[in-house]
């Protein structure tokens, strides 16, 4: 398999008025060629604005990609003209955003927006384009998608949209899709539905994935790899199987003690990761989950753990990484 | 059974507590219409969005009744109707012993007491412009429980002690807090009433991960400590199966499915249910790779214009002809497993 995408020390910065707010602060990762990788983490962890740098769509004022390499497909992106940029944005990488009520242009037919994309990047006719159009909603389970064409998006319902979606991201053959919490807007059958349909065309297709989530349940059904965030960095990176079965960094070992699961035996209590996760421009130079952490030591608070290797392909950001044993996870 | 879910079957009072055999809320056939009006000036009702159409069940006190089903199915129109938030169309809402339908807006202040509602979203349901102090004290001003204000301030600390909340927070307004500490001031609200009964509408759906076990953990603390009697209304299966004892599945304005909560998960009968108990992912790589994952045909059809005879037959895997054409009986299958399928 050859790297597709690799992230290198990704730093995106927000200048506001009460100061820096650090909302990626050294990111790392790769994804292979028609790979599956997750990044989960809660609201702020700096999962979306990752994904958003590697497309360049930084809103400044306020923000900023400070620092760090995005290389996809052989290209720096960071380095690329604007120009360039936008071939690359719809084209190579297809994108797919939580809110299909905000992300389809309301005022324009579902047929104009699919064949805009594929006329705009691809060099086909508008006949062809719109012969591709019905094609692909059939591909992402519309029916009649000929009729569909002339609808605009307030005539389908979220489900549906979420597959014109998709159908659009996969519309020039991309090599990458970039899909922010494509399905938590969704009800949980419709769900069931979206992501099954985004993990066949993938694979047929071969297409590569960054899905984002904070759903654990997701991850577990669909990616190859995970990369877990908690405050702007990556605190722990591999296989899904691995993230599960051994993790190696208490934030994940807290999160998955904290959700219910409807396989196991229900429990007296959960057991929650206490306290609130930190203010992302009142960080210091110790490790951002120790003031929650069960594990803490006296190091964590001076200075950051690296991301290390602890196996294979598996990496943890943590002092205590060695020693951390998952039995212990029930004291608190 | 359901893919990889196994049997939990366990004595359930010793987990989550003991709730008497007195019923303090019983709902019959309640039915709550919306009418779709058009024209501007003249309106004239064109249809009617049957929101929920002939619902019955009971909760008895100290009990977690779990509503789910996704969008539209009615569970939190449900809800409104039992706090008399919306006017229903017809049905009775018996709650000890009175029924909160036939009652005068004054006897209604009385009863509105006794039952209280936490919202979904702790952004939207707490007034920017009052510090937190005014929004938990407010009620007890209205209702004149605390008419001393010095005593009621005493009263908003320690309800902020009990939700888990330092009680220096009274001072403060909603936006210098996070989404798990409003949702927090929106319980102590509601337990500033001293209510017997709460609706717990989505309560925890828009928290984090690691923020949503913290607020489940204080509203099972608090119902054991007050013997408070929720309706949990919730799409979150897991979060559901963890709290409530008992749990009714609603699609499309109907009940399709009630049962002792084990008895639900572990063996569910109606086509929808175990449709929607498929769907939950498990997290653990693992067991979705053994898992088959047959995923439901089609969308939630439009409440204005529901599917003749059962409500879930365009999407049923079991459908027969007579299920486009009689709306199947919502009958006791099993000793307090109810179940609305012909099939089952």
């Amino acid at each position: 398999m050859t790297t597709l995408l690799e992230i290198e020390n990704l730093k995106t910065q927000f200048f506001i008025s009460s100061g820096t707010v650090m909302a990626v602060d050294g990111v790392s990762y790769t994804v292979e060629e028609g790979e599956t990788v997750a990044v989960v983490g809660e609201s702020g962890c700096g999962k979306s604005v990752t994904a958003l740098s590697i497309l360049r769509l930084i809103p400044w004022p306020p923000g900023k990609i400070v620092d760090g390499r995005i290389i996809f497909d052989g290209r720096d992106l960071l380095a690329l003209e604007e120009e360039q940029m936008r071939e690359v944005r719809g084209r190579d990488i297809g994108m797919i955003f939580q809110e299909p009520m905000t992300s389809l242009n309301p005022v324009l037919s579902i047929g104009l927006q699919l064949t805009e994309t594929m006329t705009t990047h691809m060099d086909i006719t508008q006949g062809q384009a719109h012969a591709r159009a019905i094609e692909l909603l059939g591909m992402v389970g519309i029916s009649e998608p000929e009729r569909r064409l002339a609808q605009y998006p307030h005539h389908l319902s979220g489900g549906m949209r979420q597959r014109v979606m998709i159908a659009m991201a996969l519309s020039c053959e991309p090599k990458l899709i970039i899909a922010d919490e494509p399905t938590t807007a969704l009800d949980v059958t419709i769900q069931a539905q979206i992501l099954e349909l985004m993990k066949n065309l993938t694979r047929e297709l071969g297409v590569a994935m960054i899905i984002i989530t904070h759903n654990l349940g997701v991850v577990a059904r669909y990616a190859d790899r995970v990369n877990v965030m908690y405050a702007g960095r990556i605190i722990e990176q591999a296989s899904a199987r691995d993230i599960y079965h051994n993790p190696k960094h208490p934030y994940t070992l807290a999160l998955l003690k904290s959700i219910p699961r409807m396989d196991q035996a229900r429990q007296a209590k959960l057991d929650p990761v206490d306290g609130q996760p930190p203010d992302l421009s009142k960080l210091d130079g110790g490790c951002a989950f120790r003031p929650r952490c069960r594990f803490a030591v006296d190091r964590c608070a001076t200075e950051f753990p690296p991301l290390e290797q602890v196996g294979e392909g598996h990496f943890s950001a943590c002092w205590v990484k060695d020693t951390l044993d998952p039995s212990l996870k029930e004291a608190s | 059974m359901t893919g990889a879910v196994e049997s939990t079957v366990r004595d359930d009072s010793a987990f989550r507590g003991t709730h008497s055999d007195e019923v303090l809320i019983d709902v019959k056939d309640l039915k709550m219409y919306f009418p779709v009006t058009e024209g501007a000036m003249i309106t004239r009702v064109v249809a009617e969005v049957k929101a929920v159409d002939g619902v019955s069940f009971f909760i008895r006190r100290g009990e977690t009744l779990g509503l789910v089903g996704e969008s539209g199915c009615g569970k939190t129109t449900t809800g409104r109707c039992i706090i008399q938030l919306e006017q229903a169309t017809s049905g009775q809402i018996m709650f000890d012993g009175k029924d909160l339908t036939k009652l005068s807006q004054n006897e209604l202040v009385g009863a509105r007491q006794k039952i209280q509602i936490i919202f979904q979203d702790p952004f939207s349901s707490l007034n920017p412009r009052m510090t937190i102090n005014d929004i938990i004290g407010e009620p007890m001003k209205v209702h004149g429980i605390i008419p001393d204000q010095a005593k009621r301030e005493a009263r908003v600390r320690e309800l902020l002690s009990v939700c888990g909340l330092n009680p220096r927070f009274a001072s403060r307004y909603p936006h210098e807090m996070s989404g798990g500490q409003r949702q927090r001031v929106g319980i102590a609200r509601a337990l500033a009433m001293n209510p017997e009964f709460i609706i717990c509408d989505e309560a925890v759906s828009a928290l984090d991960v690691s923020i949503q076990a913290q607020v489940i953990n204080l509203l099972e603390d608090l119902r054991d400590e007050f013997g408070l009697t929720y309706l949990f209304i919730s799409h979150d299966l897991s979060v559901v199966r963890h709290i409530c004892h008992r749990v009714a599945v609603m699609y499309l304005g109907h009940m399709v499915e009630l049962a002792e909560c084990d008895e639900l998960y572990d063996n569910p009968m109606h086509p929808y249910t175990r449709a929607l108990l498929e769907a939950v992912p498990i997290p653990d790589p693992d067991i979705e790779n053994d898992r088959e994952h047959k995923t439901v045909k089609g969308e939630i059809p439009s409440p204005i214009n529901p599917p003749s005879g059962c409500v879930f037959h365009p999407r049923c895997a079991l459908a027969v002809d007579g299920c486009s054409k009689q709306v199947p009986e919502f009958r006791e299958v099993k000793p307090g497993h109810w179940v609305a399928c012909t099939e089952v």
